[in-house]
């Protein structure tokens, strides 16, 4: 981690702590702390998306796999929620192992389809089994997690509580990219072949990303569990998983800060919406949020055709476009030799 | 039972081999245009009350120009394709159409009638519903043009040129732009029609699409991607593996089956069942 990580890393940080301070309606503090748990699946999805270059279109799974362990966990055998949690984790990295050994192989459309096709699995048990997860009525009554013995029972309280847990999993992200690691991932993502040639062992460092994430996933699950300490198989359905593949895309694939801003922007889209339909009504255009999904997948496309790099890297480049042209400029105005 | 869904399944996984083959994408709004042929065929028979066949070519047309402008808008546009950049792409065009389709035609799943109004039909002991037939009739008829098209038409053998090679298809002066925009319309048009015949017996809703796309994959990529005629084998096989195990294990897990299988097959045989082991080495996975 360089001087500049360190500068933006503290800037973003202190924002987020200070937020409260001008926002103080519990329901946004709420809209907020379910914006933290994106942003944790999106982190983790963007080490495997944008450095290692392996699409995932299953991460909502691990989500799930996380949130269920919580619920299950603390409700059916009573454990305490940080022991759930850790089980949560755990399973989520023996999955994701199990999965990622003969999915990794594949690549591209292949890889996208296996992890769609398992994320489609979980889903379809989580509804099934009615024995565990009691289906579609959902778990409810799941206790509320404690941080040495001081109960997290407001939204307030959880708001410093998840954002300070995200701030530590981005932290180490940000340290790990900055890493050996992090350079043989987008050695990978550049090459295979080539990363292969240099030492990279590629295999190794794909599936430990693919658990890496899974793990972001399934803590950011947990958390959601604790926090609604209501889950049914609703939320965890493929689109979910498209969803935090779209907020990594729109954000900005090759950088963790874009896809923590891909995770902010479209966390508040739809209270974004809801307050421009407000804005529309006055001059008469009905806006129902029946048109989110449009909204969602018009976004996705025009980044993608537009700037593939993303929002984070689109306004990078531009920002250098118009650095170089005022030094062209400056350039002309003093000529240099 | 089976066969019916299977032969959904084997249409729907012959548009993904016709994309694939010519540009080697894997197109995720596949299950859209399923969607959208049924639900247009809905509003045209139901609500305006057209003859069926004339519904039918309507409903197959509208799909296809959406495959169409699919092609020009998004596809051709992108001068540095990667492959994670197309995946998206294709993810975003199935997300506005699943959303202007429920935006169109509301979230409920919409009924419609059977093409013929006669009863079951008593076959050998068995009772067999007249969609049934329909459904056998029209998937033999797909592929038979389908075979027709690519084997004894110009157009068709260019582009088969196309996905053997493009770039020596475009060095014999076969335009390889134009056979992408119309393997994505082709594509689009049968969907359409597994749309349209599927949708008297299990009702179209908006958000069937992803399922019907992820299965119908699945039936691709047993049959081996890019072959169609074990597409259709497999897509049966499926159907019938699904029905059996809705009977045999539980209806609840029915749908994972196809998936089960999908992921079985990606994982120890990825070049399908039907493809040659020599063959499948020189491919890329």
């Amino acid at each position: 981690m360089q001087g500049k990580d360190y500068i933006g890393f503290s800037v973003f940080v202190i924002f987020m702590l200070a937020l409260p301070h001008w926002i103080s309606n519990d329901y946004y503090l709420g809209v907020l702390v379910f914006t933290a748990f994106n942003c944790m699946a999106c982190v983790g999805l963007c080490l495997l998306m944008g450095y290692a270059g392996q699409i995932s279109l299953g991460h909502g799974a691990f989500v799930a796999i996380g949130a269920y362990a919580a619920g299950i966990l603390t409700t059916h055998l009573g454990w305490s929620p940080w022991l759930a949690m850790g089980a949560g984790v755990l399973a989520a990295v023996f999955i994701a192992l199990v999965i990622g050994v003969p999915s990794l192989r594949l690549k591209g459309h292949y890889l996208a389809m296996a992890t769609l096709g398992f994320a489609s699995i979980v889903h379809i048990v989580s509804v099934a089994a009615i024995d565990i997860t009691n289906g579609p009525a959902g778990i409810i009554d799941i206790p509320r997690i404690k941080l040495f013995g001081f109960a997290l029972d407001s939204d307030i309280r959880y708001y410093y509580f998840v954002w300070i847990i995200f701030a530590v999993g981005l932290f180490f992200a940000i340290n790990l990219v900055k890493s050996r690691v992090g350079r043989g991932l987008r050695a990978i993502h550049g090459s295979e072949d080539a990363a292969s040639a240099v030492g990279v062992n590629i295999t190794r460092y794909k599936i430990q990303i693919f658990i890496l994430s899974a793990v972001y996933a399934a803590v950011s699950g947990s958390l959601y569990a604790y926090y609604v300490n209501y889950i049914d198989p609703g939320p965890f359905d493929i689109m979910y998983s498209v969803l935090l593949v779209t907020m990594v895309a729109v954000g900005g694939l090759h950088s963790l800060w874009g896809a923590v801003a891909g995770g902010i922007l479209l966390s508040l889209l739809p209270e974004l919406l809801s307050m421009a339909a407000d804005t529309f009504a006055g001059v008469g255009i009905a806006y129902k949020p029946d048109y989110d999904t449009i909204v969602y997948g018009g976004i996705l496309l025009f980044i993608m055709l537009f700037m593939p790099e993303g929002l984070f890297g689109g306004i990078s480049t531009l920002g250098s476009l118009v650095f170089k042209a005022i030094a062209r400029m400056a350039g002309r105005r003093y000529p240099s030799g | 039972m089976g066969i019916q869904r299977g032969s959904i399944y084997a249409l729907v996984a012959i548009g993904f081999n016709m994309i694939y083959n010519s540009t080697g994408i894997i197109n995720f709004a596949q299950g859209e245009f399923v969607v959208l042929g049924g639900l247009m065929m809905v509003t045209l028979t139901m609500n305006l009350s057209l003859s069926m066949p004339f519904a039918f070519l309507l409903s197959v047309l509208f799909v296809t120009i959406v495959g169409f402008l699919m092609e020009r808008l998004t596809i051709n546009p992108v001068r540095e394709p990667t492959v994670l950049r197309l995946i998206i792409i294709t993810i975003a065009v199935s997300i506005l159409l699943k959303g202007l389709a429920m935006c169109i035609w509301g979230k409920g799943s919409l009924y419609m009638r059977q093409f013929t109004q006669t009863g079951p039909i008593e076959f050998f002991g068995a009772t067999i519903m007249p969609q049934t037939l329909w459904i056998i009739g029209i998937l033999a008829a797909v592929v038979s043009a389908y075979i027709l098209f690519f084997n004894f038409t110009l157009t068709g053998k260019c582009m088969r040129a196309c996905s053997i090679n493009r770039d020596s298809a475009r060095l014999c002066g076969i335009n390889d732009r134009l056979m992408v925009m119309l393997s994505f319309a082709l594509s689009a048009g049968i969907g359409a029609v597994a749309g349209i015949i599927i949708t008297p017996i299990i009702q179209m809703d908006y958000g069937r699409g992803a399922l019907l796309g992820l299965k119908g994959f699945g039936a691709a990529v047993l049959g081996g991607l890019g072959n169609s005629g074990g597409a259709v084998v497999a897509g049966l096989l499926i159907g019938i593996l699904e029905a059996m195990s809705g009977g045999y294990i539980s209806s609840h897990y029915m749908d994972a089956i196809a998936l089960i299988v999908m992921l079985f097959v990606l994982f120890v045989r990825p070049g399908g069942i039907f493809g040659k082991s020599e063959e499948i080495r020189l491919k890329e996975f």
